[in-house]
C-alpha cells in the first residue's frame, strides 16, 4: 500500500496500519487485506462485487473494520456488502471510504450496505467519508444503507462526511420490529460547489420501536444540501427527527422532515432549523480573546463534533 | 487603569437620533470594585458594551492603562486584559462547558481545574463539565457558566453586566460570595452593573447612571444612603430582603 492509500486509511478509519480483529481492506477496487476471527467471518460475494460479514450470535466487544480507499482517477465501482449481526451480540463496525483523485476523470464509489441486526443484538456502526487530491476529476460517493432490526435489537449509526466529496447522495432505509431501536447521528460539511443529498426512511413496525435521527450540517461557499427524513409510525412507537444546519456564504440548504402516524399511539416529533452563526456567539468568543475567524471555526467544529 | 472620557453613543431612530450615552466621564482605579447602577434604560449595559468594544462610541476616548483603546476591537481588548460577562449568555450547540472554560483560560485545563471555576459559581461541577452549552441549560445555569468563564480568564479588568439577572434568590447568596471572594483576592479591577443592594454594599465606588449621564459618583459610604429606596435601587432589594 502506498503513502496516499495509507493516509486515506487514517482519515476514514483512524487506522495507523493493519487493525486488530476482523477487517477487510479494499483498495482501488481490489482486496488489499482481510482477517477473520473465531466469531466473525468475511466472505467475498460471488454474485456481485462486495463482501458478506457474518457475526456469530453472542459475540461481544469485537469490531470489524471495512475501509474502502481509492486513488486511481476514473475508477467507478459499485460495492454491495451484507452484514449479519447474530442474536445477542454486541459489536462495532467501522466502515469508511476515502477517495484521492489527482486526475481529471470522475472517481466514484457507490455502496449498498445491508444490515440484518438480530434479536437483542447491539450494533454500533461508524461510517466516515473523505476525499482529497488536487485533480479536476469529481469525487462522488453514493452510499445506500438498508437496515432491518429484529425484536429488541438496537443500532447506533454515526456517519461523518466533512470534506472533499463533490457529490453525494445518501439513502438510508430502516425497518424496526418490536422494541427495536435506531439512533442515527449524521454530520455533514460541504464547501466549494459540492452538493449533498441525504434521505432517511424509517418504518417503526413493531410495538415500542424507537428511532432518533439527528443530522447536523454546515454548508459553506456555494455548496448545496438537501435533507429528507420520513419517519413512519406503524405501531405504538416513538420517533424523533432533527435537522439542524448552519448556512454560510452563498450556500443553499433545504430540509424536508416528514412524519407519518399510522397508529394512534405513535408519538412522532420532527424539528428542523437552518440559520447562520449567531452574531452573539462570535462576540462571546471574541471576548475570550479569539479572532472572528477563530470564533467561527470553533463554533463550526463544536457543532459538528 | 480604565478611563472613559466624554463618551457619547446614539442610535438612529425614525425621528432622528436617540442619545443613549451623553458625555460619560468615568475612571476605574487599580483593583477597584465599582458598581454601576441606575434605572433600566439609562444606558448602563450600553456603557459596558462600549468598554468591551462590542459597541463603538460616536465620540470620546477610552484609555486602558493609559493606552487609547477606542479603535481596538473586541479581541484586541480581550487580549489586553479586559473580560466581559454578558447579561444574556449565549448558547452553543455541541460546545461543552469544559471547552468554553478551556477557551477562556487559554490553556488545556484538566477537568478538575475547570471544575474549580464551576464550583466557585455554585454549580456542582461534575454534573456540568461535560454538558453542552445548549438549550438544555436553564438561564440561571448559563449565567453562572458565563461568570465562570470570566473567572477562568483572570484578567486585570472584569466587567459584569447584571450578573444577578436570571439567578434565583436562593442561589443569589452564593453569587454574592463569588464577588466578595473576587474582591478579597483583589486580582484586578471589577466593574459590575447591578441593582442589588448586596452588591452595592461591597463596592468601593458607586456610579449612578440615568438617562445616559452619570448623575452620582462617589464612595459607597457617600452614595449608598442617598440611593437606597429610590428609583436607582428598585424593588428587587426589598423583595430580596423579605425573602432572605
Amino acid at each position: 500500500m502506498d503513502k496516499i492509500l495509507e493516509e486515506m486509511l487514517l482519515k476514514v478509519a483512524d487506522l495507523h496500519g493493519i487493525p486488530e480483529g476482523a477487517y477487510n481492506i479494499r483498495a482501488n477496487g481490489e482486496l488489499a487485506g482481510r482477517s477473520t476471527t473465531a466469531n466473525i467471518d468475511i466472505v467475498t460475494r460471488k454474485d456481485k462485487s462486495g463482501i458478506d460479514v457474518y457475526i456469530k450470535p453472542g459475540t461481544k466487544k469485537e469490531s470489524v473494520h471495512i475501509p474502502v480507499i481509492m486513488s486511481k482517477s476514473g475508477l467507478t465501482e459499485l460495492v454491495c456488502n451484507d452484514f449479519y449481526i447474530g442474536d445477542d451480540s454486541d459489536v462495532t463496525i467501522v466502515a469508511g471510504c476515502g477517495i484521492h483523485n489527482s486526475g481529471s476523470m470522475e472517481s466514484r464509489h457507490d455502496g449498498l450496505h445491508r444490515f440484518f441486526v438480530g434479536k437483542n443484538a447491539k450494533l454500533t456502526y461508524i461510517e466516515k467519508h473523505y476525499g482529497d487530491g488536487d485533480g479536476t476529476g469529481g469525487r462522488v460517493m453514493n452510499p445506500k444503507t438498508e437496515i432491518t432490526i429484529e425484536e429488541g435489537g438496537s443500532m447506533e449509526m454515526e456517519t461523518v462526511q466533512i470534506k472533499g466529496i463533490d457529490s453525494t447522495k445518501r439513502e438510508t432505509v430502516a425497518h424496526l420490529k418490536e422494541n427495536a431501536k435506531l439512533i442515527v447521528q449524521e454530520r455533514l460539511m460541504t464547501h466549494g460547489k459540492q452538493s449533498a443529498e441525504s434521505r432517511f426512511d424509517v418504518s417503526m413496525d413493531g410495538e415500542n420501536a424507537s428511532a432518533n435521527i439527528i443530522s447536523r450540517s454546515v454548508a459553506r461557499d456555494s455548496s448545496h444540501q438537501i435533507f429528507f427524513s420520513n419517519l413512519q409510525g406503524n405501531s405504538p412507537c416513538a420517533g424523533h427527527t432533527e435537522c439542524d444546519a448552519i448556512i454560510m456564504d452563498d450556500a443553499k440548504i433545504s430540509s424536508l422532515p416528514e412524519i407519518t402516524a399510522n397508529h394512534p399511539d405513535a408519538a412522532l416529533i420532527h424539528e428542523a432549523a437552518i440559520g447562520k452563526i449567531a452574531g452573539e456567539q462570535i462576540i462571546k468568543l471574541m471576548t475570550l480573546g479569539l479572532t472572528e475567524e477563530e470564533a467561527e471555526t470553533q463554533i463550526v467544529n463544536g457543532f459538528l463534533k | 487603569m480604565l478611563e472613559l472620557k466624554g463618551i457619547t453613543f446614539g442610535v438612529a431612530e425614525s425621528r432622528g437620533k436617540k442619545e443613549i450615552l451623553k458625555d460619560i466621564n468615568l475612571t476605574v482605579g487599580e483593583n477597584q470594585f465599582v458598581v454601576i447602577t441606575g434605572p433600566n434604560g439609562g444606558g448602563k449595559s450600553t456603557l459596558a458594551k462600549v468598554i468591551m468594544g462590542i459597541e463603538k462610541p460616536d465620540g470620546g476616548k477610552i484609555l486602558f492603562d493609559g493606552e487609547d483603546i477606542t479603535e481596538k476591537n473586541i479581541t484586541e481588548r480581550a487580549n489586553m486584559g479586559i473580560s466581559f460577562a454578558l447579561q444574556q449568555p449565549v448558547r452553543f450547540k455541541g460546545v461543552q462547558v469544559l471547552d468554553l472554560i478551556r477557551l477562556a483560560a487559554k490553556k488545556q485545563l484538566s477537568a478538575a481545574d475547570a471544575c474549580q471555576y464551576l464550583s466557585e459559581v455554585g454549580l456542582c461541577a461534575k454534573d456540568y463539565i461535560n454538558r453542552e452549552v445548549n438549550a438544555s441549560l436553564s438561564g440561571g445555569e448559563l449565567k453562572r457558566i458565563e461568570i465562570a468563564t470570566v473567572l477562568a480568564r483572570g484578567t486585570r479588568l472584569s466587567v459584569f453586566d447584571e450578573p444577578e439577572a436570571g439567578i434565583d434568590l436562593w442561589s443569589f447568596q452564593n453569587l454574592i460570595q463569588v464577588f466578595e471572594n473576587m474582591r478579597e483576592k483583589t486580582n484586578g479591577s471589577i466593574v459590575i452593573i447591578s441593582h442589588q443592594e448586596r452588591i452595592l454594599e461591597i463596592a468601593d465606588e458607586i456610579v449612578v447612571i440615568s438617562d445616559g449621564a452619570v448623575i452620582k459618583q462617589g464612595s459607597r459610604e457617600e452614595i449608598l444612603p442617598e440611593i437606597l429606596g429610590t428609583a436607582s435601587a428598585p424593588g428587587g432589594c426589598q423583595f430580596y430582603r423579605r425573602n432572605a
